[in-house]
């Protein structure tokens, strides 16, 4: 295996000229030809953005992610344009707490090849992991389909944003909420309220527009106001180093972050019947 | 014949000229802050590649084809969305004027090259259609009393001379292109008189001497060897057939120019990110424009492929070139 050298960084100059930094690790293999895993900017996927183009996606992305709520990809590029100060928020509180100190250095990402199902699936019940592993089963989502980060210009910054993205179905388990559209937005309000990133409160305050009158009522009256008001008394949800909790009771992990338990029990049999 | 023997002395100039300029990647670099510097020599020494430019990366000859190729299998579902977006419908209008000054006539051969999604293909047969109506008019009128028997031939004659006459051939290396093509003229119901093929404009799949048009409309500076898809148009062009080729060229206005830029760079990837979901490939696609020649360096290479009376015409202040040039 050989490595070949990082070349060329160009500044961003008035003509709007196209930034590349190319970091390229070379890889030699015994078969004819080769592989190269070249990655321009500052982690693999970064794509550098003027803050025109900054500005230009965030308007575009949310203009296509309310036309289109399916469209995950454009939801992702609203939150990584809209949250710089966010994130930074979430990055000192996740330094100033230990386990999110560890978390910052070790980098660790809930990926489908990074879990142990079986092991997960022999836990007892109510314990963490195998709630988890219900929740995905009864939903038929999997962690595997969260975009990577893009628009983000700082690597750090970059990894909470995964990190958000990939804990987001672990709240599902810990709110107790199933991926309907209501159980979304109450997961939303949860986030706005705890991150204070501007997609989650654009989510929260449109989310609502799709559901109809009962929901509404239900959203108002219990599941809304017990969302924020554990999402601003709770723990920093990124800062819990989950894949090392797995055996931990669910009732105790939801003490342990300052979590009240739902309100109502919503079933995943109501999912996509808005 | 002192001619032919011109450009034959040109055409090894230029074959040796390159051959030494082959590693730099240049174009005629458009702005020469974007060229040059960011060149990652990411080609191995074993394999002794020669290396071009994709955008503004360099890479190795054998690895561009594939690289567009991958590009056009990602935007071809969102294409045509794509290019009224990017060019505010523009695009059309273009090529109208490029059938506009083709004027082709009920019975041409026309081979599309790169056209994918068939856009070319589609307003010739349209356009010979309606010079069919035309002519029939015409032919209507200068018989002012047809006896029956002129009115029973022309009844019999009028399906033979339909669209199977002119025939449009489609050619694309990408097969994604292709499908959406078909699915386009399945439906309009256009079926008669088209024909879809997978070929590489370098090594065009077709016989010498079989078509009278020869068009490629934004598919040339994708293409890895220039030279290569210029000699195949004149091999598969009949004697007085024409090569017409619409594509991006340089702004000769500077404001304008400037406009142009910051539009391309900072506007395009963005709708390419928010309408394709695919920031890279129309980040590729705006580079590339700065890469191929300009209007006077294309004109030249038409002219050491052996076509003769090669002229191009600026469209949009020089944002699209329309070049033309005649096998003799």
């Amino acid at each position: 295996m050989s490595l070949c050298a990082v070349k060329g960084f160009q500044r961003l100059r008035q003509r709007q000229c196209v930034l590349i930094s190319k970091v390229c690790v070379h890889q030699l293999h015994s078969s004819p030809g080769f592989t190269d895993s070249c990655y321009d900017g500052l982690y693999p996927g970064h794509i550098q953005t003027t803050p025109i183009q900054k500005a230009l996606l965030a308007v575009g992305s949310g203009v296509a992610a309310l036309q289109n709520p399916y469209r995950h990809d454009m939801v992702a590029v609203l939150g990584e344009t809209t949250g710089h100060l966010a994130l930074i928020n979430l990055r000192d509180r996740m330094k100033n707490d230990p386990e999110g100190y560890t978390i910052l250095t070790e980098r660790p990402r809930i990926r489908l090849s990074t879990l142990d199902l079986s092991r997960m699936a022999s836990l007892p019940d109510g314990s963490f992991g195998r709630e988890y592993l219900r929740f995905l089963e009864d939903n038929h989502v999997t962690p595997d389909s969260r975009a990577d980060v893009k628009f983000v210009d700082n690597e750090e910054l970059a990894y909470v944003m995964q990190r958000y993205r990939e804990v987001h179905d672990l709240l599902h388990t810990l709110l107790g909420m199933p991926t309907n559209m209501l159980g979304e937005v109450a997961v939303k309000w949860f986030e706005a309220a705890q991150t204070g990133l501007p997609m989650c409160a654009l989510g929260a305050v449109l989310g609502p527009l799709r559901l109809n009158s009962s929901r509404l009522q239900s959203l108002f009256t219990s599941l809304g106001p017990w969302a924020l008001q554990n999402g601003r008394r709770s723990r920093c949800i990124l800062s819990i180093f989950y894949e090392r909790r797995w055996e931990q009771n669910l009732e105790d992990l939801r003490q342990e972050l300052n979590i009240e338990p739902p309100p109502v029990i919503l079933s995943a049999a109501n999912k996509r019947s808005t | 014949m002192a001619a032919s023997m011109r450009l034959l002395v040109r055409r090894v100039l230029r074959l040796s000229h390159r051959n030494i300029n082959v590693a730099a990647a240049g174009g005629s670099g458009r702005s020469g802050c974007c060229s040059g510097s960011s060149s990652c020599r990411c080609f191995s020494d074993a394999t002794g590649d020669r290396s071009t430019h994709f955008g503004f990366e360099t890479v190795p000859e054998t690895e561009k084809a594939k690289r567009v190729y991958k590009v056009f299998e990602n935007v071809a579902q969102k294409y045509d969305v794509m290019n009224d977006a990017m060019s505010l419908g523009i695009h059309r209008v273009w090529k109208d004027m490029l059938l506009h000054a083709m004027h082709p006539q009920p019975g041409v051969r026309l081979l599309d090259v790169a056209g994918g999604t068939g856009d070319i293909a589609f307003r010739f047969l349209e356009y010979v259609q309606s010079q069919q109506e035309r002519q029939k008019r015409r032919a209507a009128r200068s018989t002012q009393t047809p006896s029956w028997q002129d009115i029973s031939t022309n009844y019999s004659t009028e399906d033979k001379d339909g669209p199977q006459e002119s025939k449009a051939v489609v050619c694309d290396i990408n097969k994604e292109m292709l499908k959406v093509g078909k699915q386009k003229a399945d439906s309009m119901g256009v079926s008669a008189g088209l024909s879809w093929v997978v070929g590489d404009a370098e090594e065009l799949p077709f016989d010498d001497d079989q078509f009278d048009i020869y068009t490629i409309a934004f598919g040339i500076r994708n293409v890895t060897h220039i030279d290569q898809a210029l000699q195949e148009a004149l091999r598969v062009l009949k004697p007085g057939g024409r090569f017409m080729c619409l594509e991006f060229s340089k702004v000769t206005n500077p404001v304008l120019a400037r406009l142009y830029d910051t539009y391309s760079f900072q506007m395009i990837p963005v709708l390419g990110e928010v309408i394709a979901g695919d920031w890279k490939s129309y980040q590729y696609l705006v580079e590339s424009i700065r890469k191929f020649p300009d209007q006077e360096e294309f004109k030249g290479m038409i002219e050491d492929a052996g076509f003769y009376c090669v002229h191009y015409h600026n469209l949009t202040g020089g944002v699209v070139a329309l070049h033309s040039g005649f096998k003799l």
